[in-house]
């Protein structure tokens, strides 16, 4: 009997995970989009709710794009791995004998796929919305693209640590929001500068430089905080 | 030097094929050739302020089953959980092939099939997709052979069927499916019959017998022994 034959190579299990996972979001789309649709009404409130006057509403729609984008990462974030936790999907994983890490940065890609890559996507709606002048907008997506890739990765380390715990939602917000403060600091600050007319390269460099730090160290993390909260 | 070669002169020529043989005996035989084996030496385990395991010791071996008997709550799972590396082990030793288990992971756990409580299936998947995405991540499988084990299992009618939409026997069934393709050497099988009728529980008990049969090894938690009165069936009594 050959024990352990023919392991998948990496390609093929990254390929497994995130095809999994894409089939899955698809048949239930209606959870998948949720933090979309609260992150378009979070932004198109605020001219509701302040004022209409375009020059108030630019002063302060840096900031309001991201903390809408924060709380939208951190909503779809709940559910990253609860449900693989809870079948005890993710105890097999942990037993497969392959990367956990690579497994977990696979499914955590997936899921900026299908959350953050669409709150890219609506810089044309809430700019529109926030009155941003169509020359801030690529910088927008930019910081948008960068900075949710770096909240999904740490917004995971801290949905795999606190999976395991009941009602662990307000505790990953706890847990997550004062480390993704650089992130906020700087995505908003980008924005802010190119609606100034300032060059943008600065704060823009900084979110890529954390996103490649946390893509590099970031699948160990999720993978230590998985082990502690599935082995128990 | 020259009192050995005299002492070398001095044995027989017998006696000089025999040593010759025993030292090739003795040299250690590739790892392929070396019988796998589970080995736990007097495993402890405190659950909160409970001493839960106490001392458990045992050994199997190719072709053997054990089966861990004991009434509610004395720990067969948590036991089950250490076997499988689940659960860290606090005092005490596992050893895969007589490596603990802790070093070798790697080596252990593509040999290893652990069957929960839970089915680890997707409700939204179908039951080959299941198998599919499940066991696909650990060892390659074709699509012939998963659908042939989930026909063998008289799953055939639910190959395109999502699993809510299945019985909780039939649940069973998929997981079964998992364990057969996934290619292990050791079955870790906490309830496994729990929900199957009596015919599933019959062919489960074919499935294991040839398991065994081809070397494996079982390790199980079940109330109601199974492949009962076989040589090979050991029983473990916690409690």
């Amino acid at each position: 009997m050959p024990a352990g034959s023919t392991q998948p190579g990496l390609l093929r299990l990254i390929g497994l995970v995130v095809g999994r996972d894409l089939k899955l979001a698809f048949r239930h789309w209606d959870q998948v989009i949720q933090p979309l649709i609260f992150f378009a009404i979070v932004t198109t409130l605020f001219p509701l709710a302040i004022s209409p006057a375009l020059e108030e509403l630019r002063r302060i729609a840096p900031g309001v794009v991201w903390v809408a984008a924060m709380l939208a990462s951190l909503l779809a974030l709940e559910s990253l791995f609860r449900a693989d936790v809870e079948d005890g999907t993710m105890e097999q994983w942990t037993l497969s004998g392959q990367p956990l890490s690579v497994m977990l940065l696979a499914k955590t890609a997936t899921h900026w796929l299908l959350t953050g890559l669409p709150l890219v996507l609506m810089v044309p709606i809430v700019g529109t919305a926030l009155g941003m002048p169509r020359s801030v907008w690529p910088v927008l997506a930019a910081s948008l693209a960068l900075g949710t890739g770096c909240l999904s990765i740490l917004g995971g380390i801290g949905a795999a640590l606190t999976v395991g715990v009941r009602r662990g939602s307000v505790l990953l917000a706890l847990l997550v929001l004062p480390l993704e403060m650089p992130v906020l600091i700087f995505g908003a600050r980008a924005v802010d500068m190119a609606m100034h007319g300032d060059p943008v390269s600065g704060p823009l460099n900084l979110l890529a430089a954390m996103l490649l730090l946390f893509l590099s160290l970031g699948p160990f993390a999720l993978a230590a905080a998985m082990r502690i909260s599935v082995e128990s | 030097m020259t009192s050995l070669a005299r002492g070398l002169t001095a044995v027989g020529e017998a006696d000089l094929l025999d040593f010759r043989a025993t030292n090739t005996m003795s040299t250690i035989p590739p790892p392929d050739l070396v019988p796998a084996s589970l080995d736990v030496r007097s495993l402890h385990l405190w659950r909160g302020e409970r001493h839960l395991l106490r001392g458990v010791t045992f050994c199997v071996g190719p072709g053997e089953l054990l089966q861990v008997t004991g009434p509610n709550g004395v720990g067969k799972t948590s036991l089950l959980r250490c076997v499988a590396g689940l659960l860290p082990v606090e005092s005490g030793e596992i050893r895969w092939n007589g490596v603990s288990i802790d070093q070798c992971r790697d080596d252990f756990h593509p040999q290893l099939a652990y069957l929960a409580h839970v089915n680890a299936l997707k409700a939204d998947l179908t039951a080959f997709e299941n198998i599919h995405y499940g066991v696909g991540v650990r060892n390659a499988v074709s699509s012939d052979e998963v659908r042939d084990t989930l026909g063998r299992l008289q799953l055939g009618g639910c190959i395109d069927l999502p699993a809510r939409a299945m019985s909780a026997g039939q649940k069973r069934r998929v997981s079964i499916a998992r364990i057969l393709l996934s290619k292990a050497k050791l079955w870790v099988l906490d309830e496994p019959i729990t929900n199957l009728d009596a015919a599933g529980i019959a062919l489960f008990e074919r499935c294991m017998a040839e398991h065994l049969s081809a070397h494996g090894m079982i390790v199980t938690a079940a109330h109601q022994l199974l492949l009962q009165g076989q040589s090979n069936v050991r029983k473990l009594e916690l409690n």
